[in-house]
């Protein structure tokens, strides 16, 4: 018999005569303490996410590309890496096009086997989209796409990550519902709280650990 | 760079020597004090609505329960998600049988370089050690796991695996073992770890990694982490083995909502991890990254004999948070190393002989104040208490009982000691006998031995009153006092 039969029937056998436990599942237990007023999810969002080194701005949808191009300056980033067939990546594209002197977007357009040194050694940034956010733990939801792929937002060093205003929930269990994850998950999907860090040495807390060193969220309110 | 790691060096049968070891050890004492009250009042804070508390302890045990009580239609759902999605799914009795899949996949992409993400599964199956024996660099890239790879040791806590060392330990160590400036500075060591990994994860051909969560109605791996080694090991590499034991499966996405509230925040009294790493297939024909290939590898390794019975199933509900070994008197005083077990501390004592046998871990379900702590902070519930009381009884069964209940029962079994109580039994139902005795024991009181075995040690020899209860009683009503 194969290693499956074999553990199949221990485990059937060791069931025989028993049947499936109910399912009682307690929605309220993973809702109702983790209810917000609409007027207090970006403010509990931030206060999350600031807690753990994320930096957030508060702008709009037709300010945002102004930000970005300011922080790269503030920061001294010679690049920054895009998804140009997104429309937030065509909307920042098209706020650089024809300047001179401001540091260069590059797209993320082909198999990273073309380009991982690249990748890896000379892209100091990034910039994504996300699918929305979680108010009750600070967490950004991320379903990278042929698009936007997996690793834009884990090894530039800096991430800047876009959060429509309205696309806040409350808890992650309305997320799941509400967009129907039961029915199909992507390939990956991600929920990021802050910049990468560890407390494995004597549980000093030291951010930049092998992700992002930064992650810098844009919430436009205005959307 | 590469390591070899030694054979398995401290032993489990050797759990009172090595806790004796420990206990002078008072640079680990110290450092584990200190880190576990850390953990302690973190996770307290990160708890502080005891309605909410103890409501989700109760959802996160029948969450559990549930996944259990149906696991090889389970086991089967989740296989046949995963296939669907393009992940291929392998199944391991031993970790002899794991390790020979992780090989097999290693050699077909002909692999020098593995890079791993955390799993203890993986320590189980001394994954590092026998990839090394066949030419493989298995790199750990979890901060703590990489210290201790260096240092050659096994993790010390499940979450925490170089929690045992301080910063100017680490220091050394990196400027031994890497040739680094010394430095004690720990956002300058984190940067050094991350400088050397970064280029292994770009090296490497293989990732491998563990499993919080497999969720079977969707087909998806979930992983939780801080440093973002996990999503790396996952992503990078062309190729992604995730190994897990079987028991790690729950039936519905939303059934891991109430657990990653519970596991973040009893681990790390975080509401949540930096990363949470949702994995449900390979790269896609028209996506730009992620592995071309992922594997998972279920590993059994005693479960399902920890499975077929009632009492002792619930070991595996354990969803790996660690809070057990944070509140353990025993384990803050010894260290998770003096276990010589994958897994030390509370829950390393209710899993560790049905991994390894009781024959080789017959002194665990002992090693224990039965405080009951354990069992009071278990974000899933375990009895961990009862379950060692219930081991403590396996292992002093006659070892040819006719029902075998684990490998390696009745270690502990003593012909004269189970002569002993049944003469105990004797004495004390039948009046005569005791009454004898009683007589016996209280006019020879003067020949009571100093020397009573190991109660004698730390206590001075008990010795009878002249007389005894009933004869003060008895006195006492016939009016002679």
């Amino acid at each position: 018999m194969s290693a499956k039969a074999n553990i199949l029937a221990k485990l059937r056998n060791s069931l025989a005569g028993t049947q499936p436990l109910a399912d009682d599942y307690d929605v309220a237990m993973v809702t109702e303490p983790w209810r917000y007023p609409a007027g207090e999810r970006i403010a509990r969002l931030r206060q999350l996410m600031e807690a753990v080194h994320t930096e957030t701005h508060l702008t709009r949808s037709a300010d945002w590309p102004a930000l970005v191009e300011q922080l790269l300056a503030d920061k001294q980033l010679p690049s920054l890496l895009i998804a140009p067939g997104t429309p937030h990546g065509a909307q920042l594209v098209a706020h650089f096009a024809g300047r001179d002197g401001l540091p260069a977007l590059k797209a993320y357009d082909r198999p990273v086997e073309e380009w991982k040194a690249e990748l890896f050694d000379a892209t100091p940034a990034s910039l994504t989209g996300t699918l929305g956010a979680i108010a009750a733990t600070g967490s950004l939801i991320l379903w990278p796409d042929r698009r936007e792929p997996r690793l834009m937002s884990l090894v530039p060093p800096v991430h800047f990550a876009l959060l429509k205003a309205s696309s806040i929930r409350d808890n992650f269990y309305e997320v799941q519902q509400e967009q129907n994850w039961a029915a199909g998950m992507p390939t990956n999907a991600l929920l990021v709280s802050g910049p990468s860090k560890t407390a494995d040495i004597e549980q000093v807390l030291a951010y930049g650990a092998h992700g992002p060193k930064d992650l810098i969220v844009l919430i436009l309110e205005d959307a | 760079m590469s390591q070899r790691i030694p054979a398995v060096e401290i032993s489990s049968r050797e759990l009172k020597h090595n806790a004796h070891e420990a206990l002078q050890d008072r640079q680990l004492r110290g450092n584990m004090r200190k880190a576990m009250d850390s953990l302690i009042a973190k996770r307290l804070a990160s708890m502080p609505d005891d309605y909410e508390r103890e409501h989700l302890r109760e959802m996160g045990n029948h969450v559990r329960a549930r996944a259990l009580s149906q696991l090889p239609d389970l086991l089967e759902r989740l296989e046949a998600n995963l296939t669907r999605n393009g992940v291929k799914v392998h199944w391991a009795e031993t970790v002899d049988e794991a390790n020979a899949i992780v090989l097999q996949i290693a050699e077909a992409h002909q692999a020098k370089q593995v890079i791993k993400g955390k799993s203890m599964v993986s320590e189980e199956m001394e994954m590092n050690h026998f990839l090394e024996a066949r030419g493989i660099e298995a790199l750990e890239s979890d901060m703590g796991e990489y210290i201790i790879q260096l240092d050659h040791e096994k993790p010390t806590h499940i979450i925490m695996p170089a929690i045992h060392k301080n910063a100017r330990q680490v220091a050394a160590l990196f400027h031994d073992k890497l040739g680094e400036p010394y430095t004690e500075d720990v956002d300058q060591l984190i940067q050094t770890g991350r400088r050397i990994l970064r280029q292994k994860f770009f090296e490497a051909d293989i990732g491998v990694s563990g499993v919080n969560f497999a969720v079977a109605e969707t087909g998806t791996l979930l992983l939780v982490e801080n440093e973002g080694n996990g999503r790396m090991s996952t992503t990078v590499p062309p190729v992604h083995i995730a190994v897990t034991g079987i028991e790690k499966v729950v039936e519905n996405l939303r059934d891991v909502v109430p657990l990653l509230s519970l596991l973040t925040r009893s681990a790390l009294g975080q509401g949540i991890t930096t990363y949470v790493n949702m994995i449900s297939g390979p790269r896609q024909s028209d996506e730009l990254d992620g592995p071309q290939e992922v594997h998972l590898v279920l590993l059994d390794n005693g479960r399902s004999q920890a499975f077929a019975d009632g009492e002792l199933r619930q070991t595996l509900n354990c969803i790996r948070c660690g809070a057990c070994m944070n509140h353990c008197p025993v384990y803050t005083r010894i260290g998770g190393q003096a276990y010589g077990t994958v897994y030390p501390g509370p829950i390393g004592k209710i899993i560790s002989p049905h991994l390894v046998g009781l024959e080789n871990t017959p002194d665990h379900p002992s090693a224990s104040s039965l405080c009951g702590a354990c069992g009071e902070v278990c974000p899933v519930k375990i009895p961990i208490p009862a379950l060692l009381r219930r081991l403590r009884e396996e292992n002093v069964k006659q070892p040819d009982a006719p029902h075998q209940v684990m490998r390696g029962q009745g270690s502990k079994y003593s012909a004269s000691e189970r002569l002993l109580w049944k003469g105990w039994r004797l004495l004390n139902t039948s009046p005569l006998a005791y009454r004898a005795f009683g007589l016996l024991a209280t006019r020879l009181r003067g020949l009571t031995p100093s020397n009573l075995g190991p109660w004698t040690q730390n206590h001075s020899a008990p010795k009878p009153a002249p007389r005894s209860l009933h004869e003060l009683a008895r006195e006492h009503l016939e009016g002679k006092r």
